[in-house]
């Protein structure tokens, strides 16, 4: 046992640092002064490193030329030239149609069948345990998985489709080879993929929907449907909102399933811009042109951001 | 919400059997086609003698480097998942109960939210400068940089839900007891929100292992992960059916085995803060 003579506040306050002098002072003592900042600072490095400096770093790169000679990257200040690439690049209008068509149509069918699903589920004695982990599978399987799997499905010789219609005598579809069906096709692989999202933030809406107010909707008398629309729907409107605004952001940044699948192709008709993007970066090396093309992306989700808050608000609020 | 009457439920649970076959089917389709012979494959028979010639050739063969781009996707995956969970859960921490001024917490949050919202290629070619000018890429190190840095917000938002839902008397007490701050943190709030660093390192872990865009454009064949070995069996001249089957069945084995064992948290981390 060691001798206590008049302890100091701060002896008292940590008695496993009661070790007087100014060795305390460097350790254990400094960890906890500066426990705030070291605790945030990595994070905050971390974003403005690998984040902040490549977005300030894209605005350099949209007024230049880069090229690569013997490993370095050589630098041309041309900002005319990337805006005449902009204003001359054709593709890049079918890209932005593809994905305003993708987007809408399928952010639109994940809704409905998330929410029919959500309802139904809600409704439900047994089998919700069995229903929401089948739900999870699409979610956390590589979507470069999702892409090869349904790439055989499509298959135009051997695909299961194909193999349906012509057991019931009818003619094989180009699913994934032909500039009309091509876009449907890919579409399709999205809300297989992503209604089950839908349906899991939906179906713990609908899970904590207030039982005192559907069953009093029920007392006086309401049907089903007045329930649904008058109940149901106006308490799973903030859920709905999250739900549209997630997966609008997500399906814009759609890649991996239709590089596997089409790659844009046939022609631009699966064309996207997160894929035209790519290319423009890695397949035509515009390095500079890419930054421009990016800037302008993130411009207008920015611009959708704000638009959504607005929007979220207003349906909390309401 | 309402039960089911009688005569509703046989037409539920058949729109909801419906439903799980059609999430289901496809799985079961690429796993019978990843036991056929390519021949098989091309006849779209139904009924033919499993082989595991696929699995064989995509694992062991000379031609394959399969097995090394599992190796990058593990290395790879658990690390930026680790790193991850250190950096965000420190910085939730911070930023929940450290008095931070408003605008540094609400400008950090902001920020984060904006990232995650942008298509992570719109960075990838200032990335690819850089690694480069660096010389890091085709480095493991650029892949475990980068997927830390796309998985940090929701790290930091899924373990700041889990703070708040501490008490913080708990934490006062033990300040009142003399504890010091990094020790209220490491033996009262840490052990307290293990659900959430079980849900963040899950979704973490999956996100990386999944990741495409990047893991293609920044590394070639040397650091290759799996996802981008799968599409090059799609890319090729001649697409590698059996072979595609087989390397896909086998990139989901995580997101099985997690399903199953860590469902509880997974739904928790994916659904949080909707419902609220």
């Amino acid at each position: 046992m060691q001798p206590k003579v008049a302890l100091g506040a701060a002896e008292i306050a940590a008695p496993a640092l009661s070790r007087p002098g100014p060795a305390a002072r460097s350790g254990a003592y400094w960890l906890n002064r500066s426990f705030r900042w070291w605790s945030f600072l990595p994070a905050a490095l971390l974003m403005a490193v690998l984040t902040l400096y490549p977005m300030v770093n894209l605005v350099w790169m949209s007024v230049s030329t880069i090229e690569f000679a013997q490993g370095r990257d050589i630098w041309s200040f041309t900002p005319g030239r990337n805006l005449d690439l902009l204003l001359s690049d054709r593709v890049l209008r079918h890209a932005f149609l593809n994905t305003l068509v993708f987007v809408v149509v399928s952010v639109a069918a994940e809704m409905v069948l998330g929410l029919g699903l959500a309802l139904l589920v809600g409704r439900l004695t047994r089998g919700k345990g069995l229903v929401r982990t089948v739900m999870i599978l699409p979610i956390l399987v590589p979507p470069v998985a999702i892409g090869s799997m349904w790439k055989l499905m499509f298959n135009y010789d051997f695909g299961v489709f194909n193999q349906a219609l012509m057991g019931l005598g009818i003619e094989p579809v180009n699913w994934l080879g032909s500039t009309s069906v091509a876009l449907i096709s890919v579409i399709l692989v999205d809300i297989w993929h992503w209604t089950p999202f839908v349906f899991l933030i939906l179906f713990a809406a609908v899970e904590a929907l207030p039982v005192d107010v559907l069953e009093a909707g029920r007392v006086d008398g309401a049907t089903g449907r007045q329930a649904l629309r008058h109940i149901i729907l106006p308490l799973l409107r903030p859920a709905l909102m999250v739900a549209i605004t997630f997966r609008s952001i997500l399906a814009f940044k759609a890649f991996d399933e239709v590089y596997l699948l089409t790659s844009g192709g046939p022609g631009t008709s699966t064309e996207l811009i997160s894929l035209h993007l790519y290319k423009v970066f890695f397949e035509q090396n515009q390095l500079g042109y890419g930054a421009m093309l990016s800037l302008a992306v993130i411009a207008a989700i920015v611009a959708f951001l704000l638009v959504s808050r607005q929007a979220l608000a207003r349906s909390t609020a309401a | 919400m309402t039960p089911f009457g009688k005569g509703e439920r046989w037409i539920g649970y058949g729109l909801l059997t419906l439903a799980v076959l059609l999430v289901v089917g496809p799985f079961v389709w690429i796993t019978l086609q990843s036991f056929k012979h390519q021949i098989a494959i091309y006849t779209g028979a139904w009924i033919f003698t499993p082989t595991l010639d696929n699995y064989r050739e995509v694992l062991f063969s000379r031609r394959s480097d399969f097995v090394s781009n599992v190796w990058n996707s593990v290395i790879v995956a658990a690390v930026s998942t680790s790193l991850v969970l250190v950096v965000g859960t420190l910085a939730a921490y911070s930023l929940h109960r450290l008095a931070w001024a408003r605008w540094v917490a609400l400008g950090f949050l902001a920020w984060t939210i904006f990232f995650h919202a942008i298509p992570v290629i719109t960075l990838i070619g200032p990335w690819y400068i850089a690694f480069r000018q660096l010389g890091f890429y085709d480095t493991q190190f650029a892949l475990i940089v980068t997927h830390l840095t796309i998985n940090l917000p929701m790290t930091v938002w899924l373990m700041m839900a889990f703070f708040r839902e501490i008490p913080p008397e708990l934490e006062e007490a033990a300040l009142v007891d003399g504890c010091r701050p990094v020790q209220a943190f490491w033996r009262i709030s840490l052990p307290l929100a293990v659900p959430g660093l079980i849900a963040a390192g899950i979704l973490a872990f999956i996100f990386s292992w999944n990741e495409f865009a990047v893991a293609l454009s920044l590394t070639s064949r040397e650091t290759a992960t799996v996802p981008v070995a799968i599409a090059r069996f799609a890319q090729q001249y001649e697409v590698q059916h059996s072979q595609m089957a087989a390397a896909s069945v086998i990139s989901t084995i995580p997101a099985v085995l997690l399903m199953f064992l860590g469902q509880r948290f997974v739904v928790r981390g994916l659904t949080l803060g909707s419902v609220k």
